[in-house]
């Protein structure tokens, strides 16, 4: 422990911490900007700068460390003075459009300038060249309003291990972007859209799809249907002021009937559908490998959009690995334009899938050429969960006022093991819960049915089980020790697919989530997120599991119909042509020439 | 009497032949951290000036993202993306060297060379640039034309020391 003095207060700080962590635990706030806890905190704006005696330079609180006897102030004239002249400056090349920018009312630096109580434009300066770069599905890019604070640099690069964002030339010709302007669709961007999350300002942000999603539903002729990841309610109710961790899955449900939807399902259906697909599949590649005929092992989830596009950019020699199973929401979408059009006698053509989903990268992959049935696509547009608090605010919704409601049926029933797909460790869990099962005849022995060592927020988890005295049909994995891993965010998946790529993976299945905790922290949720956050909708997300009275996911009475009506087997000739895809190999590297007619327009 | 034509290989030349030199020169600094600044230094000495193709091979073998290292190309005054001309012509506006009238030579290579700061002359044999003392500074004011250092430059003889180029 050290005591030093900030504003004169005596206070006490554990050693190595920062001044900003030393006042914000002792209740004091000393404004700052780029700062993110744990993440971010390299002092690249320089508003959270502080005097301190002895000390000629203001020093960044954010990344200075407190020591025995340091006298703090935050509040003196020159602080004062110089917080604000930062602010003026970043603003002063700012496009100042708040009214019209997608972030008002949400924007970091427009909160700051009310704080600051900034009053006027004083500096009037040059205005730096900008451009909007709008070429990907998943997210737009406006350098005009980045304030260059470099939070998007840092998840890119440090946390996700992707790189394509950088800081590009010099002092007032800076831009944060890809290489030589490069648009983000020319790119190996895996459209995580985790800078969208950490972005202060509107430079990054999701594409928008709430007017498509409005038009549908002002067409008499459309039937719009909409379905929800298992991820949304346990975040959505962040927009309406609701803690963190607090479950809305009545209310949203009542809310998007009001918007007007025709027909509200659920993901969750689909996630159960996955595990027999997905579950099936791994027990084939298992009876092959141990009958000695070709199988590829390990299998690696493929529920996640950015994951996928990752791994096809990175490891395009490694895709056998990915399970062929299409991601639930894009399985539900080929079901609703076939099975449940037919049930209730509308042409496909009428019908609008519209999915809400905590990413950005779902965007990008309902655009994918082969997630198409019958000439129709599998679903028409994905609204992330911030855009769907739009839409009910725009609406006229009062959120909390809201009775509770249930999905429809028969697409909207789910047992517990669907919900855990939201959180890193819970596709896994879901899967093992039932191969398990088939497998032995009996139930997973952990407590609760959760496995606990694959739980929690760490990068790589990994979990070991012994199949003993397995039923007639696979004896042969009698004594055998099933090897799994868990990884959620792209720097723990580089990290495994290294391991397959040069054949020393030690695993037989593999879950992959593309951003930090699974979907409960995708691209497309709530700001802010960070890990006390992230633990709060995964303890929801566990929550909701535990309640159910049915918790795996071959036991989902619907599903079970689905198949004797209309699907047949898992992994038979229906399920391979509605829920199953195949992948695309992608060049990490840049093809100029192919590209050279975008890069000249700018 | 026949003649043997070898045939030209130069639109055809794969990238590692095309960058074979800058190849081994990565390989000797494999391993060794802060090696991106050198590699840029002696590619550009290689090839004159860096293609974003080329920045992208070297990204490549270095394993580091192509935008961190267009980045750091594209964020020191020394390299240069555009092709520079046959003499580089940097200008000193230090201290010493704006005291003893270095914008009236940056002044009078403008007029001369009818190009602005960063720009190539249209016949590729002139690039104009500005930079921040080259260590001559009790001689100023100074210039450096591809290395060369000239001192106590006289705006108006500026026309024979470009004579003395050739």
């Amino acid at each position: 422990m050290q005591s030093l003095t900030i504003n004169n207060k005596k206070v006490t700080a554990e050693e190595g911490m920062t001044i900003l962590e030393a006042a914000k635990k002792n209740n004091i706030f000393i404004p700052h900007f780029c700062f993110l806890e744990g993440i971010h905190q390299v002092g690249s704006c320089r508003i959270c700068v502080v005097e301190i005696e002895g000390v000629k330079a203001l020093q960044p609180s954010c990344s200075t460390r407190v020591k025995e006897g340091m006298v703090v102030h935050s509040n003196t004239e020159r602080v004062k003075k110089a917080r604000r002249v930062l602010y003026e400056l970043m603003l002063s090349d700012h496009p100042k459009d708040c009214l019209i920018c997608k972030r008002n009312q949400t924007c970091e630096f427009q909160k700051l300038g009310e704080l600051l109580g900034i009053e006027e434009y004083r500096f009037e300066g040059e205005q730096s060249k900008t451009y909007v770069d709008d070429s990907s599905p998943s997210i737009i890019r406006d350098t005009s309003k980045c304030i260059l604070c470099r939070r998007c640099v840092t998840v890119c690069n440090e946390i996700q291990g992707v790189g394509v964002l950088n800081v590009q030339g010099r002092s007032f010709k800076t831009v944060i972007g890809p290489a030589h302007q490069l648009p983000l669709n020319s790119v190996n961007c895996t459209y995580c859209g985790q800078c969208t999350v950490v972005c202060p300002v509107g430079a990054l942000q999701e594409r928008d799809s709430t007017h498509t999603v409005w038009q549908a539903l002002f067409d008499k002729s459309k039937r719009v249907i909409i379905q929800t990841a298992p991820a949304i309610r346990a975040a959505l109710g962040e927009e309406f002021g609701y803690e963190p961790g607090t479950l809305v899955t009545g209310k949203m449900v009542t809310a998007l009937r009001d918007i007007g939807f025709d027909e509200v399902f659920d993901t969750n259906f689909a996630a159960d559908l996955t595990i027999l697909e997905e579950g099936n599949e791994l027990l084939k590649r298992l009876a092959d490998a141990f009958a000695g005929k070709p199988a590829v092992l390990p299998m690696v989830t493929s529920c996640s959009p950015g994951w996928i596009k990752y791994v096809e950019h990175t490891f395009p020699e490694e895709l056998d690995h990915i399970s062929t199973c299409k991601s639930p929401h894009m399985m539900l979408g080929a079901l609703i334009k076939s099975y449940y059009a037919k049930k209730i006698k509308v042409d496909p053509k009428d019908i609008f899938v519209v999915s809400v989903m905590p990413c950005t990268a779902k965007k990008f992959e309902i655009t994918r050429p082969e997630m198409k049935n019958g000439g129709y696509p599998n679903v028409d547009a994905v609204l992330t969960t911030r855009e769907l608090a739009r839409m009910i605010k725009d609406a006229g919704i009062q959120f909390k006022t809201l009775e509770d409601s249930r999905f429809d049926s028969p697409l909207g029933l789910s047992t517990g093991a669907a919900d855990i797909f939201a959180a890193t460790g819970g596709v896994m869990e879901a899967a093992l819960r039932t191969v398990y099962e088939v497998v032995t005849g009996r139930e997973l022995p952990f407590g609760g049915l959760h496995v606990t060592p694959i739980i929690g927020l760490e990068q790589i988890k990994t979990a070991e089980i012994t199949i003993t005295d397995p039923v007639e049909a696979y004896k042969f994995l009698d004594g055998v020790t099933v090897k799994i891993a868990v990884t959620s965010g792209l720097m723990g998946a580089k990290q495994l697919m290294d391991e397959v790529s040069s054949g020393n993976s030690p695993y037989h299945f593999i879950e992959v989530m593309g951003c930090p905790g699974g979907c409960i922290s995708g691209g497309g949720q709530p700001r802010p997120t960070n890990n006390e956050i992230r633990q709060k909708r995964l303890l929801a997300i566990y929550s909701e599991d535990d309640h159910k009275q049915l918790r795996k996911s071959h036991e989902n009475p619907f599903v079970i119909k689905l198949y004797e009506d209309f699907l047949g087997e898992p992994l038979g000739h229906k399920s391979h042509e509605l829920l199953h895809t195949h992948y695309t190999k992608r060049n990490h590297l840049v093809d100029f020439q192919e590209c050279a007619e975008t890069i000249g327009i700018r | 009497m026949s003649t043997m034509v070898k045939p030209c290989k130069c639109a055809t030349e794969t990238k590692e032949e095309l960058y074979y030199k800058i190849s081994e020169i990565i390989e000797d600094y494999r391993g060794k951290e802060g090696s991106l600044i050198p590699i840029l230094h002696i590619a550009q000495g290689i090839y004159g000036y860096l293609t974003p193709e080329l920045l992208q091979f070297i990204a490549e073998k270095l394993d580091m993202p192509f935008s961190k290292v267009y980045g750091v190309a594209t964020f020191y005054s020394y390299f240069t993306i555009t092709p520079r001309g046959e003499y580089t012509i940097r200008v000193c506006l230090g201290t010493s060297c704006y005291l003893q009238g270095g914008k009236k030579v940056l002044a009078q290579l403008k007029k001369q060379l009818g190009i602005e700061i960063g720009q190539t002359t249209p016949d590729g044999k002139y690039t104009l640039e500005v930079v921040r003392c080259i260590g001559e500074c009790g001689i100023a004011p100074n210039i450096s034309i591809n290395n060369t250092s000239f001192t106590q430059v006289d705006p108006d003889k500026i026309g024979e020391i470009l004579e003395s180029l050739s």
